[in-house]
């Protein structure tokens, strides 16, 4: 029962203590903060704002999934971005390219990102593995150079083509039978609910199934609570790292997906960037669980869609930045403070149950 | 010890996300609290009658106060807002976000009663075709597309690769060392089309001056529009390999291209407003002109046709002929090389030159 309570007492305490931070902002700068608040539950539920929130935690979630898995083993993949965008920039243009009937042409795409990710994410596996270089170095650097061969491939000449009349550029659309329709579920709204979605929860549930009920969750798992007790009891730690990259980096191709068979249907040059970075802190937030990730990508898109709002009335939606900044930091500092809390009282139980059955056999005696 | 090491690595990771998050956000933040809300109640008041037109305005990343594009809009509003006396809400995007997200500004501004509105910036051209159709009431033009195009909206078009040419014409008579230089903000096809233009118009005065083109991000980093210290860096190795003129596209970049050629004692050419009379004192002598690209006056023709009751549609092209686009002439300077440019900006208007875009 202790245990249930402290595991919902550290995400309320970083909650509580992010809202407390924003209330004082809001004061500070001017504004009523419940009337701020109202503002943006009021938009945030309207149809429109709840098929948006949805769709965008989809994406979320699977970027924040994607980094859950290295740092579940103390592997830090901060190259998701590029990954993944590099993924989606092959996979719009295969997409766009090929005809096929509809359920292959959307699997053609998504084993295209799945690979493309994995094989960039690599690249930073094979450099700490031949050549000891940090991945949280490596990865950083390969999200640029991921900036430059998109740059360079999405050219018109290359994968890309002009749009007449607009000054954008992006790979060919792809057709119909490689899009994926969406859930029309949500009533009054004017969009439908991305069909990626159930991809998403398969990931998720995946994740799961892996981290607790397989051989190689459990490595991972030991991996990251102890390398030295890991490689002792036969985990091979290249392999592991090896995987477990691939495998993030694999799950960082999807990323990209939701958007582009659910609504851009092409990469273009305001394709979504930076969601690697949005994953990172989404995984922190979340504590790197499938079932914590969850509620923290549908909060970090609730706040992201209901922003929107605080503009038009005067409030700088800068505020809603600082209140995922506060979350984020407030959520690693609680745990730790929940961690220790817990050390210390096992140590006082260990101490009275020592006591006591020192006092039993000295009344024995 | 260990947990402690993994906590200070978590913090410092999410530190990282934060920073990669904030990062492309900078400059100003847009809010109601422009210079143009408070114009409206003090000094115009008198000055023209009140009309009941709201305009919506919805800037891309940066909004105003980005020394650039977005400011140019505003530019325009804010003399709408003088002149006209229409209110006004601006909006403005936030990084990363997807078409649905900028969807949702537009309803917003739809369903609050704004009209016409505004979109600065082609990267809204999705969002506009899932929105329009359903305000068939209300007006909406965007800048710089023309790619979806429809009766209640208006595309604003400009045909900056002329403007680019003429500047071209004036950096190729100006350059002693035959050696000119350009710089793009973001490797992107607007500025490809600029780029195009002035190498054009080099090409045309003076085959044997050698052009070099650079440019300072590539998408998605957009940084390239505000990052005077890559402007200054990279116009001070085009001054060191030989060039005395060069022709900075790059918005609130440009502001660090002017700082490297002050120090190297060359020319500067300025981009979309006239920067010879915006810039910082200091600077201003060494930019030789401007490529102008009126957006603030296509934003005002907007707003003017809709207090008229005639709303704009369709494509409007911003041109040499209409003087949509130019080049400046306060910089005294620039006069030797005024009888040519002018000569080359006839010969298009004529039809007997083309600009490639």
């Amino acid at each position: 029962m202790r245990k249930f309570l402290l595991a919902l007492v550290a995400p309320l305490l970083a909650l509580g203590f992010a809202l407390l931070v924003t209330t004082v902002i809001l004061l500070v700068s001017g504004h009523p903060p419940l009337d701020v608040y109202q503002q943006m539950w009021d938009y945030g539920t309207q149809p429109d704002s709840i098929v948006l929130t949805i769709n965008l935690s989809t994406t979320y979630y699977l970027a924040a999934i994607a980094v859950a898995v290295g740092f579940k083993m103390n592997l830090f993949n901060i190259g998701v971005d590029g990954q993944y965008r590099l993924a989606a920039l092959f996979a719009a243009f295969v997409g766009g390219h090929v005809s096929l009937p509809p359920v292959l042409h959307v699997t053609v795409i998504i084993l295209v990102a799945v690979i493309v990710g994995a094989l960039w994410a690599g690249v930073a596996a094979v450099l700490k593995n031949r050549r000891g270089v940090s991945e949280v170095i490596s990865t950083i650097m390969l999200n640029y150079v991921a900036t430059g061969i998109i740059a360079f491939l999405l050219a018109p000449d290359k994968f890309a083509e002009l749009i007449e009349g607009s000054n954008n550029i992006g790979t060919k659309p792809i057709p119909s039978s490689g899009q994926v329709p969406g859930f029309d579920v949500v009533s009054g709204a004017s969009a439908p609910i991305y069909g990626t979605i159930v991809l998403a929860a398969a990931v998720g549930i995946g994740f799961w199934w892996m981290l607790n009920r397989t051989r190689f969750g459990f490595d991972l798992r030991a991996s990251g609570l102890s390398p030295t007790a890991a490689t002792a009891s036969g985990i091979d730690a290249k392999r592991m790292v090896l995987f477990v990259m691939l495998l993030s980096g694999g799950l960082a191709g999807l990323i990209g997906i939701p958007q582009l068979v659910g609504a851009a249907y092409t990469y273009n040059l305001d394709f979504p960037a930076g969601l690697g970075f949005t994953g990172i802190a989404i995984a922190l937030l979340g504590r790197n669980s499938p079932v914590g990730i969850l509620f923290g990508s549908l909060l970090w898109a609730f706040l992201d869609v209901s922003r929107q709002i605080l503009d038009l009335g005067g409030v700088s939606k800068e505020i809603v930045t600082i209140m995922q900044g506060v979350a984020v930091l407030s959520v690693v500092i609680a745990y730790e403070l929940v961690r220790r809390y817990r050390i210390t009282a096992q140590q006082r139980d260990v101490g009275r149950q020592l006591a006591a059955e020192a006092e039993m056999a000295g009344a024995a005696a | 010890m260990f947990k402690g090491l993994k906590v200070a690595t978590l913090v410092v990771a999410g530190a990282l996300a934060l920073a990669a998050c904030g990062s492309t956000s900078g400059g100003g933040s847009s809010s109601s609290t422009s210079p143009a809300a408070s114009d409206t109640s003090s000094s115009t008041a008198s000055a023209c009658t009140p009309s009941n037109i709201k305009v919506g305005m919805a800037y891309d990343i940066g909004g105003r106060g980005d020394k650039s594009f977005n400011d140019s809009a505003a530019a325009g509003l804010d003399k709408a807002v003088k002149e006209l006396c229409v209110t006004s809400k601006e909006l403005s995007a936030v990084p990363n976000e997807t078409d649905a997200q900028k969807a949702a500004r537009l309803t917003l501004l739809a369903k609050g009663g704004y009209n016409p509105i505004i979109a600065v910036g082609f990267a809204y051209a999705p969002a506009l075709k899932l929105v329009a159709p359903k305000y068939p009431q209300v007006n909406f033009a965007i800048v710089d597309d023309s790619s979806y195009q429809a009766a209640n909206v208006a595309n604003l078009t400009f045909a900056a690769n002329e403007a680019s040419y003429l500047v071209g014409v004036i950096a190729a008579q100006a350059t002693k060392k035959k050696s000119v230089g350009y710089i793009g903000g973001v490797n992107v096809p607007l500025l490809v089309s600029f780029q195009k233009g002035f190498d054009a118009g080099v090409t045309a005065t003076d085959s044997s001056v050698k052009i070099t083109d650079k440019y300072l991000t590539q998408p998605p980093d957009f940084s390239g529009f505000n990052a005077p210290d890559k402007g200054k860096a990279t116009a001070a190795g085009m001054f060191d390999a030989g060039a005395d003129v060069v022709y900075a596209a790059a918005g609130g970049s440009g502001g660090g291209v002017f700082v490297a050629a002050k120090a190297a004692g060359t020319w500067a050419i300025g981009v979309d407003s006239d920067q010879y009379t915006s810039a910082d004192a200091a600077v201003k002598d060494v930019i030789l002109t401007s490529a102008l690209k009126n957006v603030d006056v296509a934003v005002y023709d907007v707003i003017d046709a809709a207090v008229k009751g005639s709303p704009l549609t369709g494509v409007q092209v911003y041109n040499l002929k209409n003087d949509g686009v130019g080049y400046s002439k306060s910089n005294p300077a620039v006069q030797p090389f005024e009888a040519k440019a002018d000569a080359a900006a006839q010969a298009i208007i004529a039809g007997t030159v083309t600009v490639p875009n």
